[in-house]
């Protein structure tokens, strides 16, 4: 009894079908004596299975539109059986139609369905590209009610992940997949909002996060802060070499590896049997725990033997140590430290790696040209206090913690701080004059700005670092333009170089002068020292004839000393037609002074002569 | 900073001829220091900062001079420290100058490493070498079988003793080890 009419019911679907089916799910003998059976028999049964059959068509068609395709799928596999049931499918369709006077109703009803199950196939192919579409359609940016509801729930952290997937794929791809009416503002800020909340960030913080990088290396970046770098190490080439050490952690249980061509000492260590940092060889000195993008800047620095190096914020010793063992114990290093609670590691680190030509002192690093003597030392490396925006997969309390406010002070103490390491350097030092910049961060403020306003205040210039893996620092950004040479800096990222976010820019100081372009008081008076060098000779001789000439020029040369500052800022030093002028302004205004000072100097010495004649 | 004066000096002298013997003149007299800018080599000396007695070179001495006295925090190799009493202890830091002039030698096995560096003294059964005319409080350096100085201390028994006693006798009284940068970093 289901055979024919099944047929039927299937047959309103497609013109070959049915009659395979048929011919599959019965032997034809049987079909045809059941057809006979069922078109004498049950008039009545008919409509109500057929009524059946619409009802359980439409169910089909409530049904979801892939289940129904896959249906027809699966029965277009089943009804595309062999060809030879072709023939007899449609001699069988020919008994059916010649049988009975009901199957008049039945073609009628047929034949609807046939249209029925045209369209929905139709329907459904629509519906199959429409899907595509949709599912990039789909995703709406939540209005504002959506954004209500959200805030009063506990946050749905699977959703939140999936917005901020789909808006990036959006944002990547923007014309395209755009909602209509939405902005590209409005995707990023509703992006902004699910980053913060679903990774714990600041609004400050992923403020500066989008402007640095475009939206999905921004998802890159922000997943490889979620994960710890690998831990490396440094092997402490004073004491051992890198294979024997390698050997003896390897014995000892340790997973490691050598760290990447560019270093000759690094080991990355990705699991140990025994606490990497207890075992007996690091007590002895042997190697030391550090992140890779530690070694950068000490690579960068390169210092020689027998140099003066200046390490201006030393603690914990990682790069102070790994000064020394290049420099192999020979030379001088100066390791200073502002906060005394991190001196004990200082010094501890430096006496466990056998460091023996190091000074360690404790002020603050500003102040170090006065203690040490301007232009005194060769090479300095500056490792300068930053926010630690670089090394959020270290301290996760740097998302929440920082400001623009800690940025801008940071900035600042760096700049003056690079202002007294250039000030410390000797410009003609025979094998160096370099200085070696770098954070631990990733904000421009912190890093080309700060590099750039030392190429201003000081005649230092950018040179390459050495490290040709990197990427360059920013010549422009948003508002900013800075310096053309700031390519030659290097930024360093944790998804795209594996270790932690990192910035190394090296400088070389062309002279010990501070450029005479500034309104500076030191500019003036090295310009003055200049001209009088100059102008010595001719002053002599004049002197005698200007013997005579004292208390009443003593006015007139205060005002001609005032006039030869304003001119002098305006000329340049071998403006020579100017020169005899100012000379003999000068001459004037030396003489009587001279005289003066002579004087008081008599008259000073007669003073202390009678005090000492009344003790 | 300043140089030692004569108590202090033959206090120092003395510690450090029981470790290294005769191998004193070669540590103060006839030293040839590479550190410091100058192409010729200086010669070591000893300075006292805050009750700290450093080894270090005359060039780096030199440098140091300006800097002021409460901001100077370490120069060169600290051999040790003064107590409040006047007595001078050596401390872990000189171990590698020691281990370098060492008359008197001990060589742990593998397994007694870890015990002596947790701050244990030597025993008998983790001897694993022990080189020969050592007398009862002599300062002997403790190596690791792979010639790695872990520390150093006073020897408990002569050798010859040593030989006969049972193995959980100490042969070596700890007095310092390199187990004391992970334990006690703060006091060094």
């Amino acid at each position: 009894m289901a055979g024919p009419k099944l047929n039927k019911k299937r047959g309103g679907r497609a013109a070959n079908p049915p009659p395979k089916k048929k011919q599959k799910a019965l032997p034809t003998l049987e079909k045809e004596t059941k057809e006979e059976m069922i078109f004498d028999s049950d008039g009545s049964e008919e409509p109500e299975v057929l009524e059946n059959s619409d009802e359980e068509d439409q169910g089909m068609d409530s049904l979801s539109d892939m289940s129904s395709d896959g249906d027809d799928v699966y029965a277009n596999d089943i009804l595309q059986g062999s060809d030879d049931e072709e023939g007899s499918g449609e001699e069988e369709r020919g008994a059916q139609g010649d049988s009975d006077s009901d199957v008049s109703d039945f073609e009628k009803e047929a034949r609807e369905i046939d249209e029925e199950k045209a369209r929905e196939e139709v329907d459904a192919e629509a519906e199959l590209e429409l899907n595509i579409k949709n599912e990039a359609n789909e995703f709406a940016l939540p209005t504002e009610e959506e954004l209500e509801e959200e805030a009063q729930r506990p946050p749905d952290l699977s959703n939140l992940l999936r917005r901020i997937k789909e808006i990036v794929r959006v944002l990547s791809n923007f014309k395209s997949l755009r909602q209509e009416g939405a902005t590209r503002k409005d995707y990023v800020d509703q992006l902004k909002m699910d980053l913060i909340s679903y990774y714990g960030y600041n609004d400050f913080l992923i403020e500066a996060l989008v402007e640095l990088f475009p939206a999905v290396e921004l998802m890159e970046l922000i997943e490889a802060f979620e994960k710890p770098r690998p831990i490396c190490l440094r092997t402490n080439t004073l004491k051992t070499r890198r294979r024997d050490l390698a050997g003896v952690l390897l014995n000892r249980g340790v997973n490691l590896d050598p760290l990447s061509k560019w270093s000759k000492v690094g080991l990355v260590v990705y699991d140990s049997q025994v606490p990497i940092g207890a075992t007996p060889e690091y007590m002895a000195g042997h190697y030391m725990l550090q992140g890779a993008s530690s070694f950068l800047p000490v690579m960068a620095l390169a210092p020689q033997e027998k140099e003066k190096v200046v390490d201006m914020a030393a603690a914990p010793g990682g790069k102070t140590t790994y000064i020394a063992a290049l420099m192999k114990n020979t030379g001088m290093i100066y390791a200073n430290e502002m906060k005394e609670s991190r001196l004990k590691s200082l010094t501890a680190n430096i006496h466990r790696m056998g460091v023996t030509n190091t000074i360690v002192s404790n002020y603050d690093a500003r102040e170090l040209p006065k203690v040490l003597g301007s232009n005194s030392v060769d090479r300095i490396l500056l490792d300068a206090p930053c926010s630690g925006t670089g090394v959020i997969s270290k301290d996760e309390s740097v998302k929440t913690s920082k400001s623009a406010l800690d940025i801008q002070n940071c900035a600042h103490l760096q700049k003056q701080l690079i202002l007294a390491a250039i000030d410390l350097v000797d410009a003609n030092s025979k094998s160096g004059g370099y200085i070696v910049y770098s954070t631990c961060s990733i904000m421009v403020a912190e890093n080309e700005a700060v590099i750039d306003y030392a190429l201003k205040k000081r005649d230092v210039k950018l040179v390459p670092c050495g490290l040709d893996f990197g990427r360059p620092g920013f010549i422009r950004f948003r508002g900013h333009r800075f310096h053309t040479s700031l390519d030659k800096t290097r930024r360093f990222y944790p998804h795209v170089h594996n270790m932690d976010g990192f910035f190394v820019a090296k400088l070389k100081k062309m002279s010990n002068m501070k450029p005479t372009s500034q309104q500076s008081d030191d500019g003036e008076v090295e310009e003055e020292e200049s001209e009088l060098v100059e102008s010595n000779d001719q002053e002599e001789g004049v002197k005698e004839k200007k013997q005579f000439n004292k208390g009443s020029n003593e006015i007139a040369t205060e005002k001609v000393i005032k006039e030869k500052k304003q001119l002098n800022k305006g000329s340049s030093v071998s403006g020579a037609g100017k020169q005899p002028p100012l000379m003999e302004k000068r001459k004037k205004k030396e003489w009587p002074s001279r005289e003066e000072i002579a004087k008081n100097r008599e008259e000073k010495r007669q003073a202390l002569r009678e005090s000492k004649r009344k003790r | 900073m300043r140089p030692l004066d004569e108590i202090e000096t033959t206090a120092v002298f003395n510690k450090l001829h029981k470790f290294v013997g005769n191998n004193l003149k070669n540590i103060v007299l006839e030293s040839q220091a590479h550190e410091g800018p100058e192409p010729n080599p200086g010669r070591y000396c000893f300075r006292m900062q805050k009750n700290r007695v450093y080894y270090v070179s005359e060039s780096l001495v030199k440098r140091a001079t300006n800097i002021k006295r409460d901001k100077l925090v370490s120069l060169g190799t600290q051999i040790g420290k003064f107590t409040k009493g006047g007595k001078f202890h050596l401390t872990v830091q000189c171990l590698n100058l020691l281990a370098a002039n060492a008359k008197h030698k001990v060589w742990l096995k593998p397994t007694a490493e870890m015990s002596f560096l947790y701050g244990n003294s030597v025993l008998k059964g983790g001897v694993g070498r022990i080189t020969e005319s050592i007398q009862v409080n002599d300062g002997v350096v403790v190596f690791s079988m792979s010639d790695v100085p872990l520390g150093f201390g006073d020897a408990a028994k002569s050798t010859v003793d040593c030989r006969k006693m049972d193995p959980n006798g100490i042969v070596v009284h700890r007095h310092a080890d390199i187990g004391e940068y992970l334990r006690m970093e703060d006091d060094l």
